[in-house]
């Protein structure tokens, strides 16, 4: 039997990033949701602000270490799986990936640990400007990696000699073409997905008639961010969309599955794309629409896949499900804030029990509407790693397809075992709520100042554990 | 070579070889605490000694990112040739750590169904330290690099020499363990380390000399280097301050007077073995092919981290002596930072 170690070691990358990027999604906004809630506590002087901080803060700590944690292995497989990638982008990617490994880790050192321990420690204001430049920090993090991935999508500021491509213009680098737009679409998604988790948790918490103050609080919260954010996502998306469509059209044709680009584009509601017949089966489609809402014109047109030769195509029908899937995630949840507000208006909001059953049951949608597009944006560069500049078959190590695959199977196992165990706490936090060691700060302080985001969370994690569920 | 070729590669160089050094002493002491583990019987005992290190071990790991992350950006042509020729043992090495990390979290939480995580901890801090060891002799023996690309087999580290050097660095670690444990916790759990330290001692000790005879015999550049004229004369006192250090080290175990002597012996035995392997491959990065020059990012990717590690570099080591210092002294058995 052999191992294609190409194959695999995407599938090795693709699994290892997709379980990274759910903690640090969740982070971005979780951070800055807690920094929120201390800022409307020292405003109100009200309790329940700073009763739930405490809550989201202990589930933030084990977050933030998985995100950490899962972090570590992708930067090594940049060596060990794509020792090409390294050596033909590594002069320009690899300073600013290493800006993103120094303010996460500067971030690791200081605030976070002032946030997470220091409630009695500290003067609140201190405590509380800690946890707003920790949703900084987080977000600065955002910036050098979503920088450097952008930079991979569309490359400016560098030239390529002998195959190699050298820095010219840091700026051009840092701030190239496509970065703007991925960096407002993710932060957007990762407020967005926090916003409906703590509208989730509010709402389980209204429906079994526990903490019911915080419930609604968090409700508030959630949905008003919700309201906010889904329409903006959506025109943040578009706006992304556009820059794509001048830098990587191909992409934008596998997303609209739009063969022939002598014709306007249609809006291709449901398809099966068949690659070896260059054609969709079973189309249903709305004429014109496409180029639409690409050129912003009705009989614009925009090139098709059939303009490219095959090889340089992507995998079409990954980039049209998942951008399906994305913008039904976004509709969806424009609807929920649609639906939310009126009943808000007619004072419903907290007793409406099926609109609360519904977003309780909502929490994951964020988070597989961002695995979904970055599905879109990834498989959409292919067959580029570096658009332009190195190919992904070329872009691996010289490495046996054995040991790929004896890695990948022990990435599963560890994974499976350590996130599902990390995800169990999280979940067994939240169904236990805002109670007893999940808000106390008596045991934790006594802890000390180490940089150990998870130890923040111990004494919550096990009480959780040990104790009753209350929904 | 103008003078930024020639410094800013040399500067990285000495950066990246600190971090690795620290992370090697500082990851050391908490991966021997986990290869301990089974020689302590109690769970007050197991709690003891986590407690001795809860501080300070998820900051020992961040040498190891910022020693590889500085690696892939400073010196990629480097990476790219090291890392896919060892490719089974890091990533069995990274599998390892985030194991027994997530497992010294957890066993505290699934308290008092902690067994499994008992067991997790050990095995991972186990095989980390063997796959180091083994990622550090697959150095030494050279990497076949042809075109500035590995050009070797899948299971080239695998020779008799990494194997050994896999052992030696386990009994090293848990010669740091065990002299950690003599210097921070009291009791039952300090006379046990005592006496576990004596055996790990002579190990290790005899490891660096079968190292120290092995590497000139099967490497004629190595042997040159230390046994040709006049460098012997410069080189000799090192084998011969190791000696002294053994003796220190021996003393400070035996001695129950002394509680931290037998600790910074260790780390000394270890910064002098560390020492010398350098010497041994000056200039290599890759030996015995790539230098530090020839690995080298261009200037201006070098540059441009630099600003920013200058500046973040200074903050997180004065982080890292505060939490050292805060948590100064000993553990008494039954307290804790948790």
């Amino acid at each position: 039997m052999t191992f294609d170690p190409l194959l695999l070691s995407r599938i090795q990358f693709g699994f290892t990033i997709s379980f990274h990027i759910i903690f640090p999604a969740f982070t971005i906004g979780l951070s800055a949701y807690i920094a929120s809630l201390l800022v409307l506590w020292h405003w109100h002087k009200r309790d329940h602000y700073q009763t739930l901080a405490r809550f989201w803060t202990k589930i933030f700590a084990v977050s933030f270490a998985m995100g950490v944690v899962s972090g570590i292995v992708l930067s090594y497989q940049f060596g060990t799986n794509w020792s090409k990638f390294s050596v033909v982008v590594g002069n320009v990617i690899g300073p600013v990936i290493g800006y993103e490994v120094l303010t996460a880790f500067f971030l690791e050192a200081t605030f976070l640990g002032v946030m997470l321990f220091g409630w009695k420690r500290v003067p609140p204001w201190l405590h509380t400007l800690s946890a707003i430049l920790v949703a900084f920090g987080t977000c600065m993090s955002g910036f050098w990696i979503l920088s450097a991935n952008s930079w991979m999508h569309t490359p400016a500021g560098h030239e390529v000699i002998d195959g190699i491509a050298y820095p010219k213009d840091w700026f051009a680098i840092v701030f190239n073409p496509s970065f703007p737009y991925r960096f407002m679409h993710m932060m957007s998604a990762a407020y967005l997905t926090t916003s409906v988790v703590v509208l989730a948790v509010g709402a389980r918490y209204l429906l079994v008639n526990r903490f019911t103050e915080e419930g609604k609080t968090m409700v508030r919260m959630g949905l008003g961010m919700v309201i906010l954010l889904a329409p903006l996502q959506i025109i943040l998306g578009d706006l992304h969309g556009l820059n794509t469509s001048k830098y990587q059209p191909t992409k934008i044709a596998a997303m609209e599955a739009h063969w022939d680009g002598s014709k306007p584009g249609a809006l291709v509601l449901f398809a099966i794309p068949d690659a070896k017949a260059e054609k969709n089966l079973y189309e249903i489609a709305i004429p014109k629409l496409g180029s639409f809402i690409i050129t912003h014109d009705w009989n614009g047109l925009f090139p098709g896949l059939l303009d490219v030769p095959k090889e340089d195509r992507p995998p079409i029908a990954n980039v049209f499900f998942a951008f399906r899937i994305m913008v039904g995630i976004g509709l969806f949840l424009i609807a929920v804030g649609f639906v939310g507000g009126l009943l808000w208006l007619s004072k419903k909001l907290f007793s409406q029990r099926t609109f609360l059953w519904v977003v309780g049951h909502s929490w994951p949608l964020g988070f597989i509407a961002i695995l979904a597009g970055w599905m879109v944006t990834e498989s959409g560069r292919q067959p580029w790693i570096a658009h332009g500049i190195l190919r992904t078959t070329d872009a691996i190590s010289p490495v046996d397809g054995l040991s790929v695959a004896i890695s990948l199977t022990l990435f599963v196992l560890v994974y499976s075992v350590v996130f599902s165990t990390g995800i169990l706490y999280i979940c067994k936090m939240v169904k236990k709520g805002p109670q007893g060691a999940a808000i106390a700060d008596k045991v934790d302080d006594e802890a000390a100042l180490p940089s150990r985001p998870i130890s923040a969370a111990q004494h919550s994690a096990r009480e959780s554990l040990e104790g009753g569920e209350v929904i | 070579m103008s003078l930024i070729e020639f410094g800013l590669p040399l500067i990285w160089a000495v950066l990246i070889g600190m971090a690795v050094g620290l992370y090697v002493i500082l990851d050391g002491f908490d991966l021997g605490l986990g290869i301990l583990y089974p020689f302590y019987k109690t769970e007050e005992a197991h709690d003891q000694m986590m407690n001795s290190v809860a501080p300070f071990w998820d900051g020992n790991e961040t040498w190891l990112v910022l020693g590889g992350g500085g690696l892939w950006v400073a010196f990629p042509k480097a990476y790219a040739i090291i890392m896919p020729a060892l490719y089974l043992p890091i990533t069995i090495m990274l599998l390892a750590l985030i194991f027994r990390g997530v497992a010294f979290e957890f066993r505290w939480v699934a308290k008092p169904h902690h067994f499994k995580w008992n067991v997790a901890f050990t095995l991972g801090s186990l095989v980390a330290a063997f796959s180091q060891g083994v990622v550090l002799g697959g150095l030494l023996q050279g990497i076949t690099v042809v075109n500035n690309q590995f050009a070797g087999g899948p299971l080239d580290w695998f020779t008799p020499f990494s194997m050994m050097c896999g052992v030696g660095l386990c009994c090293g670690y848990a010669l740091l363990g065990a002299t950690w444990l003599i210097m921070k916790t009291d009791g039952e759990v300090e006379k046990r380390a005592r006496i576990l330290a004596q055996p790990f001692l002579i190990a290790l000790f005899g490891f660096i000399g079968i190292v120290s005879i092995w590497t000139p015999l099967i490497i004629p550049r190595i042997a040159e280097l230390w046994f040709s004229l006049p460098n012997f004369y410069y080189l000799f006192p090192l084998p011969l301050f190791s000696i002294v250090v053994f003796v220190l080290c021996w003393l400070g175990i035996t001695d129950v007077r002394h509680t931290s002597q037998a600790f910074f012996s260790a780390v000394t035995l270890f910064v002098l073995a560390y020492i010398g392997l350098i010497i041994s491959n000056v200039p290599y990065l890759v030996p015995p092919s790539v230098t530090v020059w020839q690995a080298a990012a261009v200037p201006e990717s070098q540059l441009f981290l630099l600003l920013g590690t200058l500046v973040l570099l200074p903050m997180i080591l004065g982080y890292t002596v505060f939490v050292y210092w805060t948590f100064r002294g000993k553990v008494k058995a039954g307290e804790g930072y948790h």
